[in-house]
Formats: structure tokens, sequence, C-alpha cells
């Protein structure tokens, strides 16, 4: 067990973890933040999806003692400071960018995280984005539109 | 209209703010004061023998609590199936038991046969590692064909045969098919697969389970589509206890697709645990695991044969069909199927004579049921396929063979051939706006112009229909059914004139709490706000049947409807009484209550409150309170009905498919929030477009699932698939239930796997490869280059 301290959400937290302790499973049951998902053993589906010193990382593929000292945020840390939803939140409700909502915190990280690299991105550069992250409800139709939506394009009518 | 949200508003959904902040709460986000974990050990070999199994070293395991296997559950039923088919021959189906664990042989790959609790997961998953097991590996039954020649290698030993059933639908009216075939002017014949799928709803399945030794109560959380199903497949025909001693709960579920109706082995091994060990007992199926042990979809293969006039009009319709059920009869893998399947060979069309052979086939799979769409993509597909090739045959188009064969709207209510009644529909309607959608006249242009690219450009339609609601009762109870099939509303409205709706439907992503709230809001002239959607608890709601089959609105939906009536019913009584009137002179209209002609009116939320407060009230002939309960069984099944359009570009270089274009037209009578079932036809057209041309379910000759994870199963992604045109304005309601609704879930998933083969068999097509007259999904890259390269 060694001590390990990060900033999570804007708060610093410091707890005793095992060297096998995954990011994802520290945030769920270290913290009690359930709202990263666990969806697949590979890494590949992207539920779990959290932001480590702003840039979008796959929790279940790191350790929580790899990410020592560094700034985490997660789905729970998405909304504004009054506890309304962020831009891009409110444009996944807007848009019906979600469904049964399991992929949806990995989904909103992801697309967070392309916008503040592309404040812009085409209908092509988003869908390649989200190829990490892995919906079975949507189609994926109206997680595009919500995305292209936040950064104020035009998006194709039904 | 109430402000907030009525019929036909695309209301924002409610459930989304805890979605989307991390505020859902899902089976494993629950956890409860001193749980243990527990880790299932899963068979590495696809049939084997279990002679011994030594768990002594792994009990000695740190933090090992309890190790349970196949012997410690040799009392308990076996998982039943819920529907009882017939053989041809009037024998019944073959039903081996399905245990809760495996006990004497392993039957399929991931089949479980140990269980491990301990403190941790981590300790589990060790001691599960040390489990010694002494199995003998036996030959595995894999291919559906060599199951049914093959006597001697059986998966379960006990029935004499792969062959769980062999059925004819309908048996009576083969002799004049066959006939029809012998004299038909031309005859179209096609050999297809319908490929396995591996469902994947993105939360995988869990069960957390609770015993409480001092009431002998036990609670089950898991993620389930139907909770009272659940409770009652476990209590009654698993465990044998008393159904009040079970409540089961399924909170927020992250999809289901059908793969979370049934009943598994894990839920009633982590409840027997809990009491074992008197402590709470949580599993979390590891994404390996769901592709092992989930229920997979599909797996037909079929032979179609279609006999027409020379000018195209259908005759006759024929098939044979081997459908596998896998290891062991999962809970509706019988009916899936049969009634589900054979009875929508006639599809949209007004071929005469029809007849259904289905060989259902045990093999050492993982067991199969009800996938999205349920062998309605499966009918919807064998049809729309060869009516495709038949008009290439022939030289006719694809949508004219299509409108000639079509019923049209003087012809309902229509009884098919193969046994159900169509109440309403009007397919023509929905071939012009998809022609108009997909904008069919410009293809030409746009062909050429991608072959100025090098790519080749195909247009493939379909027409679909589908039979939701599955009803009523006692028909399909004569049809072999173990269950009811109607279901259930309490409509509870509070002193202060808000309402409690504890609804039989389950949701687990279909926005049931803001779309049933539209209804009942609607319906009394309140604001949706004030009206509160409980779902999931077998302690809360009344018996219901939960969602699947495209039925929530359709059957659940009803009942809310009904239990609204007999409020508003109630309340009339109880206006008339604080006004002074005859019960006949109350009108009920915009959430007031008046006396007819009269200013004299009470606001609904005065009934209420009167209701509770019964002061001025008619005691003597009426009970207080304002709570009432309807249970709706459907007089028929509902037909939402569809023509589909998919454009694609093929790569003759590669053999990749783009799909460029996806346009659907679809009839599902009144439409409740139009939002909501755009993103249901989005979602199923996706699955569909992932069927067609990315998802294979792959065992190899062992019986090993050469599939097992997101690297080798093809799960359609963000930049698979387009944006997709839908429409639902063609509107024909349905004629039996209040609503006039007919159900949208699986539509897109029925639709779309044919209109993407025939897209891409009519690219190649007009491409000059004229050779290639069908391709089986998925049509991958290396599918279709095979196809145009193997002239």
């Amino acid at each position: 067990m060694t001590k390990t301290t990060m900033t999570v959400n804007g708060k610093p937290v410091a707890a005793e973890t095992e060297g096998r302790t995954l990011l994802s499973a520290y945030l769920r049951e270290g913290l009690g933040l359930t709202g990263t998902h666990i969806g697949c053993d590979t890494s590949q589906c992207g539920a779990c999806v959290v932001h480590v010193d702003g840039k979008a990382v796959k929790s279940c593929s790191v350790f929580a003692q790899d990410v020592e000292g560094a700034d985490v945020k997660t789905i729970e840390g998405m909304a504004n400071p009054d506890g309304s939803l962020s831009v891009i939140q409110q444009a996944f409700q807007d848009n019906h960018g979600l469904q049964c909502g399991f992929c949806t915190p990995g989904m909103v990280m992801s697309s967070a995280a392309l916008l503040a690299e592309n404040a812009n991105p085409t209908e092509t550069e988003v869908r390649h984005y989200l190829e990490g992250n892995i919906c079975r409800c949507t189609g994926y139709h109206n997680i595009v539109k919500a995305v292209m939506a936040t950064s104020g394009q035009t998006v194709p009518a039904e | 209209m109430p402000k907030d949200g009525g019929i036909g508003e695309s209301t924002k959904r409610r459930e989304d703010i805890r979605f989307l902040t991390g505020k859902g709460r899902y089976t494993d986000d629950i956890n409860l004061r001193g749980q243990a974990f527990a880790c299932f050990l899963r068979s590495e070999v696809a049939n084997g023998r279990i002679n011994s199994i030594d768990t002594s070293a792994a009990m000695s395991m740190p933090g090992v609590l309890t190790i349970l296997t196949g012997d410690d559950f040799t009392g308990m039923g076996g998982n039943p199936a819920g529907w009882l088919i017939n053989s041809r021959n009037g024998e019944p189906m073959k039903e081996p038991k399905r245990p809760v664990l495996a006990h004497g042989k392993v039957r399929h790959v991931g089949d479980a046969y140990a269980m491990v609790v301990a403190e941790t997961y981590g300790q589990a998953r060790d001691a599960a590692a040390a489990i010694e097991a002494d199995i003998t590996e036996l030959p595995a039954v894999v291919d559906m064909a060599k199951a049914l020649a093959d006597s001697t290698n059986l998966v379960h030993d006990e029935i004499g045969t792969n062959q769980c059933f062999d059925w004819g639908w309908i048996e009576d009216n083969r002799a004049a098919v066959d006939e029809a075939f012998k004299n038909a002017p031309h005859v179209t014949t096609l050999e297809l697969v319908n490929n396995r799928l591996i469902p994947n709803a993105m939360e995988p399945r869990a069960s957390l389970a609770d015993y409480d030794a001092g009431t002998g109560d036990y609670k089950l959380y898991t993620t389930s589509q139907n909770p009272h199903l659940h409770r009652l497949l476990i209590a009654a025909f698993v465990m044998g206890m008393p159904e009040n001693k079970l409540t089961v709960i399924a909170p927020d579920v992250g999809g289901g697709f059908g793969s979370k109706i049934y009943h598994y082995g894990e839920e009633a091994a982590v409840l027997a645990a809990a009491k074992a060990i008197n402590r709470p007992v949580k599993w979390v199926a590891e994404r390996s695991e769901s592709f092992l042990s989930d229920a997979h979809g599909r797996d037909h293969v079929t032979k179609i044969e279609l006999a027409t006039t020379k000018d195209g009009e259908f005759l006759a319709l024929r098939t044979e069909t081997l459908a596998n059920v896998g290891a062991y009869l999962s809970n509706f893998s019988t009916a899936t199927p049969t009634f589900l399947h054979g009875t929508l060979m006639a599809g949209p069309y007004k071929t005469p004579l029809v007849y259904v052979n289905v060989k259902t086939v045990f093999t050492n799979t993982a067991p199969v049921d009800a996938y999205r769409g349920a062998g309605r993509p499966e009918a919807t597909f064998s049809i729309e396929r060869v009516v495709d090739k038949c008009a290439r045959e022939l030289g006719i188009d694809q949508a004219e063979i299509r409108r000639k064969n079509l019923l049209t709207p003087d012809q309902f209510p229509y009884t098919t051939p193969v046994g159900l009644v169509y109440d309403t529909g009007n397919y023509q309607a929905t071939m012009d706006k998809m022609t108009e959608l997909a904008d069919l006249a410009g293809f030409e242009k746009r062909r050429a112009a991608s072959a100025k690219n090098g790519k080749l450009r195909g247009l493939g339609l379909s027409t679909w229909i589908e039979a939701c609601g599955i009803a009523p009762s006692n028909l399909v109870g004569v049809l072999g059914a173990r269950v009811g099939l109607f279901d259930a509303a309490t409509v509870r409205v509070n002193a202060t004139g808000n309402i409690s709706v504890m609804t039989g439907a389950h949701s687990h992503g279909q926005g049931h709490e803001t779309v049933f709230a539209q209804i009942v809001a609607e319906q009394l002239g309140i604001p949706a706000s004030s009206v509160e959607i409980v779902h999931g608890d077998t302690s809360k709601i009344p018996f219901g049947m939960g969602s699947y089959g495209s039925r929530s609105l359709a059957v659940a939906g009803s009942a809310m409807t009904k239990a609204v009536d007999k409020i508003i019913a109630k309340g009339k009584k109880i206006a008339a009484h604080m006004l002074e009137a005859s019960e006949q002179d109350i009108e009920f209209k915009d959430g007031s209550f008046s006396v007819a002609g009269t200013d004299k009116a009470k606001t609904f939320g005065e009934i209420a409150f009167s209701a509770y407060v019964p002061h001025n009230y008619p005691l003597e002939t009426l009970e207080p309170g304002l709570e009432e309960t309807a249970f709706y069984d459907p007089a028929n099944f509902t037909y939402p009905a569809g023509a589909y359009a998919c454009e694609v570009e093929v790569d003759p270089d590669t053999g990749k498919v783009e799909i460029t274009a996806f346009t659907c037209a679809d009839d599902f009578g009144n439409v409740m929030n139009p939002m909501i079932v755009d993103g249901q036809v989005h979602g199923g057209v996706g699955q569909g477009i992932g069927q067609a041309l990315l998802e294979s379910t792959s065992y190899d000759e062992n019986g090993q699932l050469l599939t097992g994870s997101y690297m080798d199963y093809a799960m359609p992604r963000a930049d698979d698939v387009p944006f997709y045109t839908v429409d639902h304005s063609c509107i024909t309601p349905c004629t039996h239930n209040p609503l006039g609704v007919k159900g949208c879930g699986e539509a897109g998933a029925i639709g779309s796997p044919p209109a993407v083969i025939n897209a891409v068999i009519d690219a190649l097509q007009r491409g000059g490869h004229t050779h290639v007259k069908h391709i089986d999904m998925p049509a991958s890259p290396a599918r279709v280059w095979a196809a145009i390269n193997n002239a």
C-alpha cells in the first residue's frame, strides 16, 4: 500500500492504494464517484474516460498511483458551480444524446476534451475522435449532433 | 394541453439530469454494508464431463468466505423455458434442465460451474484460479447441421437428440404451399445466414443479493428489464421460495436489448450465497463474461423460396430454418424463432400462401434468445433478400416489385396466411415518404458521381412489419406461452395533487420517466412535472411483465391510461358531491371538474385534497382516497411498419462498404414524444448496420469463442455510421389500444439489415459484378472483396 495524493474535481484527496488499483476503481470505490463507469475489460469502451491534467484518459488504463499529484476531473465535476448543466452536458440533453446513460459520462468527458482541443470540429472529426467511446443505444446520431451543436454548428434536421 | 409537456411534444428527458451529472444509480453503484464479492469460475471447454472439483486449496486463500458448486444446487429447480413449442408430429419440445451452476457436465465455454465469495473481488478472483477442477474435454457440437446428423455426440445426453423441436407453421397449409410451388411460373431460391450477435448492453450484468436472517426476506438488485418476471422465475421455479419473500429491484439499467429479460444462474447463486454467509453478496460481470454468458441473438441458417408469376406477383413463400438455441434453453429462446419469426413471414405483402419450418438445435455454444427485434429481423431479412433477388431475376425494379405486392389500405383488417390479423396500415404511404426523403429519383446522378471517384454506389430498399405488444394472454397461452402478457399501472394521486405512477414497464434507456409522465399529464390536464414515474421495484409496483418487444407504451401505457380513466371517474363522483350536482352533469377538461353549462368547478387539486381530507365527501357511498390500478391485456398485437432505403459506396479495391445515406419512413401509430421516437429508430438502425456490416460471433470447431472482446467483436462506432434521416409522419393509429400507439423500439434493427445488404448487392451488380447474388452478414471488406474477385 502506498499513499497516493491527487486533486479530484478541485478537491485534494489522499488515500492508501494497492499497486494494482486502477484509477477507475479508486474513483468508484475509494472516493464513491460512481459516475465513472466500467463497461469493458480491454480499455475499448470509453465509459470510464476522465480528464487527467486536462487530457482525456481511460481511467481503467492507468493505476491510481500513476496519477500521483495530478489534477483529475470526472463527470461529477462537469456541472457549473451553481449546479446547472455545463454547455456540453446541456447539449446532450437538448439533443437527446443519451438513452440508458451508461456510456454517457465517458462520452461527455471525451467530447469536452475534443472541444477543448478543437472548438469547431467537423462531423468527420467528431466521429473520429469519439471512436474510442462505444454507445449501444443512440446509433451516435444525437451524440455527434450534440457535440456539433455545442460548438455552434448547424446540424442536420431529422 | 398542459404547459410543460403533453402528448406529442418533444419534452426533454428528466432522467438525463442524473445521467449527465454522474448521479445515475446502476446496480454496481449500490453498496450494502458488509457486502462480499462473488467471482464465477467458468468452463474453458465447450463440452466436458466434470469428474471432480477440489475447492480445498481455494477455501484456505485469504478472504474467502464460501465456495459453491453445482452440487450445492441439485435440490433447486431448473431455469425454465417460457414457451412450450410442439413439433410437427405433436411431440412437445425437449426441455433439458438448466441448473444454477453446471452439474455433471459443462456445456459451453463460459458455463459457470463454481462461485467463490470473498471479502474483495480480487481475493475471489485469485481463489477461483486456485480451484482444481478435473474436467474431461469431450468433442464439441458447434455446427447445427452436424449436430442434427449426429446422434452420438449430444449436448444433453438425457434427451437423446440435439434437436429441441421441429416446428411447422402452419402445418395444415404445407400441402397447398408445396402445390403452388410445383405449378409456379417462377421460383427464386436463396440460402442465407442470419449471423449470431452478442447484445452488448454497455452496462454488464450485475447482481447484489441481500438476505435478512431476521425475517427470511431476500432482496436482489439486478440488471433486469422485468423485475417481476425475474422474481417469479427465481422464487417459483428455481429457488422454491414464496414470491413474497423476494424483492427484485432493477435500478438504473444500462441498456438491455433483450439480454436482460432473462433469469441467469448467477442471480440465484448470489442469493443463495447471501443466505449462506449472512452478508450481502455482489457480482458484476467483466465484459469477457458478458461475451461468454449473456444470451446471444439471431443465429439462423435459412433456405427461403419465393414463387411468383413472370411479372412478379407473389404466389407462395416457403422457408426451412435451423435456429441455434445454444447449450441451454434461455427463457424466450423457443418463442423467438417460432411465434416471433414464423408468424411474420407474410411481411407487409399479400402473399396468399406461406409455410415455415423451423428446427431448433442444441449446440455447445452460449444460449441464444431474443435480441432487439427477436425473430422479426430474421423474418424481415429473409423476405426482403429473396424479394430483392426475385426482382433481379425477373428484371423488375426494386420499388416496383414491392409496390405490386404490398397490402393496400382497403385490405385491413387483414388475416395473414401465418395466423396474424393486421389491424391497420398504409404501406404505400411509407413507401412514398421514403421515396421522397431518400430522393430515389436522384440516385442515378449520385451513382455517376461515385463512379467518377472509382466507387460503386448501390441502393437498397426494404419494407418491414413487426408484431409488438405480444398478446392476448389467452391466445398466447394456447400457443404455448407459460406467462401472461398483460401489464399494469397504479396511479396514486397524493393529497396535495401530485401523482405517483407505478408501472410494470421498466426503462433502461427508453425515457419512460419522461414520456409516461407526458401521457398522464395530458389526460389529467396537469403539468407533467407533477407526475412521477416509479418503476423497477417489485415492492412498489404492481405485477407487470416489463419492457421488451416494443411493448411498454402499447401495453403498460394503455394500462396507465385506463387507471387514469378510473381516477377521472372517481373524481367526477367527488366533484358531483362537492358541487351539489348530478354525476352525469360533471365534465372533466383541462384539469377541472365542472358542472356542464355552468361556471361551477373544482380543480383537480381540490378534488385530490378532498379525497384525502374527506370532510365534505360522500363517505356513505364512496371510499376516500384517490388511487387506482388497471391491468391491461391487449386484444391483439400492434403492427408498426415502414419502408427503408440505404445507399452505400463500395470501394472495389478493398471491399470496404461505406453507408452514405440511410432513410427510414415508419408508421408507429400515434407518437407520444417525437424526439424519443427518433432516438429509438437511430439506435435500432445503428444496431442493424452493426449486424449487416460489422458484427460477427465466431466459434471455432472446438466451441471456443473467437470474438470474446471488443478487440475481436466489431461494435459499431461513431465513424462507422452516418446521420440517419428518420420520419414517422405516416400514421395509422392502432385500432385496439386507447393511445393508438404501436411501438418503435425494434423497428430500426428489423428494417435496416436487408436494406444494407440489398444496397451492397446493388452496388456490385451495377458495377458489373453480376455474379454476386448474395453476401452473408456481416458484409466485411474481406467478404465483399472475395465476392467481387471470386467470379
